[in-house]
């Protein structure tokens, strides 16, 4: 079975520090993978190196058929290998509705108008539009993102790098800083987008990570300790080692 | 012989771009601010040195008064107006301390006119040294490299084995982690600027002697100083020396021998103007190879 | 709050029809207040709007502070000035290019070189960001100063001067007032094509790279391309307006492409208004204004002005525009 992104022995160092240590990962297409591990295992240089955002020191990544190693991180983002970020980054001053607009217009890869009005544009207003209906910030369409609540930023992030149409989308920590609903709000949604795209993602609210992955791969210290069917993880001893840290697994 | 002659000049005039790269390569790898008036102290300290020299007549007290002028009016300007734009996006920096430049330089001429002031050397530098036999040199520019040299130890010195110098290469971004160990980083920055006042001020006493001071003399050799710090790579003091040397030489030598070179080629008149074109251009020539070679600079300072 | 939205609208719609109506009418006001000699100061200051317009559009839109946009200016004048110096010649420039005094050739001339530096600068510059890119472009805008100083045929460090303007079929630049209408048509139309560029995809995409380059890459919009067109039409309509200021002096000298050039058109947009494109104009308008006053009261007015700039960066935020208009914007 072909995988559609297939990293093998990626590495990266910062100095001294080994953040990516030899690492091999693959997402088949359509799964929802996610990446779980503690603070510090390098998960967000994982993605960085994913998304082109980072260079490797070390290893390939293949995507969808192709070696895209050497490309940066829009050129990835063209072919369909998306992330969002941890820390929300939508564009403050855009509205929401110009947010996905734009994101629709990255995707159409059509940059050089200087005399239609984007907004007059059907071929990117409404995109937009089906999208945040889709996503629920259908009432909000001319709010500035700056003066949303933090929920519904982090809802935009991920509708913006929907808006682009990906094959992969790489989600680090979706969930970061929402309150429990909020979370249960998102997970509905990516339980509704799955199959659909497929999914690599980062996070820390285990409740989500077993609500939403096929697969799941635990890093500690920028390798792959344990990688397997989610129920298969939940009782490896190497993760609850892991997670627990030496002393508590040998107490217990 | 005079290739010889020619490369002293250019190290001299590297020496001298780098007491002022230094200093700004300092404050902006500290305070995160660039300061255009850094080129506004350089020419305080040479006309306070000028005016100065000129009433007693001694040198020292010249220096002093030059060296002494820059960096109380460099603090006095930092407490004043520079620390609070820190904080603030490099736009409003740039506007600012271009409006400081207007002032110092207007300030300048309502004082001493817009003639060139004359300025003295000392009389025991005011002869010549023979380096190489049959090659005597300017013992007054000499000094001058004698000088910046120590300068450059002494930095050396203070930022890899002082607590300042700790300070400064936790640099821009770990501010925080420098506020937390308790220390009173609004001192540090004063004292940060004053430095890098007094290296200015000092190179500007040095230069009264060799170049003409007067009004806009600051601005022509900040500019150059920018191209050393692009070069150099930015917050560095390392890369702030070679990258001025490597200006000093190639400004110094293109301008003595380009024009010569290209008489093989040209007619006179031509090999004049194109020598004379592209030797005030060499340097910014070098500064885009440099750019096209690695955009951060020879020796990037943070990473 | 979509009603505040439309008034806020309607206000800087006023202030633009009021802004336009002034410049259509100054002539006639200066010829009846009888100082016509004051249509040359006000086409100066619809120059210098449109260079700063033309910046505005990279520093405040893009977010690059170029701090050598001079450069561009002092191309397009020097187009203007050597094409003219060769035409009264009868020589050809580099013994191929015919000189020539007609507008329509050496206008578009100005235009294209303009947009070239910028493209050779930009290509460079763009390579850094932050203050690496305002020193840089200060430093290769001070080349070009010293590669004008260094051109002695066309007058070296004294300048040029030439004479007649250039020619307009059908019209005589000669006569002020033609002259001050012809610049306001070009600056005018500058701004609604600007003004319809930044709201098209182009433009879009330029205020997006000004947010969040990051996420415009992580989008797939490659912030380098983008950044650069922008920097190269700011060069073009920059070399434009200098080829205009030398046709108002017929003049040119390296003063054009003075560094301290560049910061004058900085401090026209950042008084007028960051990012408010029309703001530009009314930055040049106060700043050539307040010049002209402080100098008929002092030779030293810059020991006025210096601290004056100063104190509108700590106290007062925003520009004229965003109070004006009552839409301040960050």
């Amino acid at each position: 079975m072909s995988a559609l992104l297939e990293a093998r022995n990626l590495v990266k160092r910062f100095g001294g520090l080994v953040a990516t240590n030899d690492l091999s990962l693959n997402v088949r297409s359509g799964e929802c993978h996610a990446l779980i591990g503690p603070n510090g295992a390098g998960k967000s240089t994982l993605i960085a190196q994913l998304a082109g955002e980072l260079r490797s020191d070390a290893g390939t990544i293949r995507f969808d058929g192709a070696d895209v190693g050497r490309l940066g991180m829009a050129a990835r983002a063209r072919r369909g290998l998306v992330r969002s970020f941890q820390i929300t980054a939508v564009l403050p001053d855009f509205t929401v509705l110009e947010n996905l607009a734009l994101a629709v217009q990255a995707r159409q890869g059509r940059h050089y108008g200087f005399w239609r009005r984007a907004a007059d544009e059907p071929a990117l207003r409404d995109p937009a539009r089906r999208l945040m209906d889709e996503i629920g910030l259908g009432e909000l369409a001319e709010r500035k993102a700056r003066e949303l609540a933090h929920g519904e930023q982090r809802q935009l992030e991920l509708a913006m790098a929907l808006a682009t149409e990906p094959k992969l989308l790489l989600l680090d920590e979706p969930m970061a800083g929402m309150g429990p609903e909020e979370s249960r709000h998102m997970i509905a949604l990516l339980q509704r987008l799955k199959g659909g795209v497929s999914i690599l993602l980062v996070e820390h609210d285990m409740e989500a990570v077993f609500a939403l992955a096929d697969r799941v791969t635990v890093l500690v210290y920028g390798g792959a300790v344990a990688s397997g069917a989610p129920d298969a993880i939940r009782a490896d001893p190497a993760v609850i080692e892991a997670y627990l840290g030496t002393d508590e697994a040998e107490g217990a | 012989m005079l290739l010889a002659e020619q490369i002293l000049n250019g190290a001299q005039f590297g020496i001298m771009l780098f007491l002022l790269a230094a200093g700004l390569t300092l404050v902006f790898g500290i305070m995160g601010l660039i300061n255009l008036a850094h080129g506004s102290l350089y020419m305080i300290g040479a006309f306070a040195a000028a005016w100065a020299g000129n009433a007693t007549g001694s040198f020292l007290t010249a220096l002093l008064v030059g060296m002494g002028a820059a960096a109380a009016i460099g603090m006095a300007v930092e407490a004043v107006v520079l620390r609070r734009l820190y904080a603030r996006d490099h736009l409003d920096q740039v506007v600012a301390t271009f409006g400081l430049i207007l002032f110092f330089n207007e300030a300048a001429t309502m004082l001493f006119g817009r003639q060139p002031l004359f300025a003295r050397m000392p009389p025991w530098l005011a002869g010549s040294v023979e380096l190489l036999p049959g090659v005597p040199y300017p013992a007054y520019r000499l000094a001058i490299i004698a000088v910046g040299l120590l300068v450059a130890l002494a930095l050396y010195l203070l930022v890899a084995r002082t607590r300042l110098g700790m300070l400064i290469r936790a640099g821009n971004s770990d501010r925080e982690m420098v506020r937390a160990l308790g220390v009173d980083i609004g001192l540090i920055y004063t004292l940060v600027f004053g430095l890098g006042a007094l290296l200015a001020g000092l190179a500007g006493v040095m230069a009264g002697p060799v170049f003409s001071v007067q009004v806009g003399m600051g601005e022509q050799v900040l500019i150059l100083t920018f191209v050393v710090i692009i070069i150099g790579g930015i917050g560095s003091v390392r890369g702030a020396f070679i990258g001025a040397l490597l200006v000093g030489m190639v400004d110094t030598l293109t301008r003595a021998f380009l024009p010569g070179l290209l008489k093989a080629l040209l007619s006179t008149s031509e090999a004049d103007a194109v020598g004379n074109g592209v030797s005030s251009m060499a340097v910014y020539l070098l500064m885009a190879a440099v750019l096209l070679w690695r955009p951060r600079g020879l020796f990037p300072a943070h990473g | 709050m979509a009603k505040l939205t439309r008034a806020k609208f309607t206000r800087e719609r006023i202030l633009i029809l009021v802004g336009l109506a002034l410049i259509l009418a100054y002539p006639w006001g200066v010829a009846a207040v009888g100082q016509p000699f004051l249509i040359g100061l006000g086409a100066r200051i619809l120059v210098m709007g449109l260079a700063a317009a033309s910046l505005d559009l990279i520093v405040g839109f893009g977010g690059m502070v170029s701090f050598g946009h001079a450069a561009f200016f002092g191309v397009g004048g020097y187009v203007v000035g050597i094409l003219a110096f060769h035409a009264h010649d009868g020589t050809d420039l580099l013994g191929v290019i015919p000189g020539s005094n007609q507008a329509l050739v050496a206008w578009p001339a100005a235009i294209v070189l303009g947009g070239l530096a910028a493209l050779a600068i930009g290509a460079l510059s763009l390579r850094t960001t932050g203050v690496h890119f305002i020193m840089i472009t200060l430093a290769f805008a001070q080349m070009l100063f010293f590669l004008a100083v260094s051109l002695k045929t066309y007058g070296g460090d004294d300048g040029l001067s030439f004479r007649p303007r250039n020619l307009l079929p059908g019209l005589d630049t000669r006569n002020e007032t033609s002259f001050y209408y012809v610049v306001a048509v070009l600056l005018v139309g500058f701004l609604i094509l600007a003004r319809r560029l930044l709201d098209a995809r182009f433009g879009t995409a330029l205020r997006g790279v000004r947010e969040n380059e990051r996420r415009l890459a992580a989008l797939g919009i490659a912030p380098y391309g983008i950044k650069l067109a922008a920097f190269t039409l700011a060069g073009a309509v920059a070399g434009l307006a200098g080829a205009l200021m030398a046709n108002q002096a017929r003049f040119v000298s390296p003063e054009l492409l003075h560094w301290t050039k560049s910061g004058d058109l900085l401090i026209m947009v950042i008084l007028g208004g960051l990012g408010t494109l029309y703001g530009s104009v009314l930055g040049a308008a106060v700043l050539i204004i307040l010049e002209t006053v402080l100098a008929a009261w002092t030779e030293h007015w810059m020991v006025v002005l210096g601290p004056v700039l100063v104190a509108l960066i700590l106290f007062a935020r925003g520009g004229l525009w965003g109070v004006l208009a009552g839409t301040r914007r960050s």
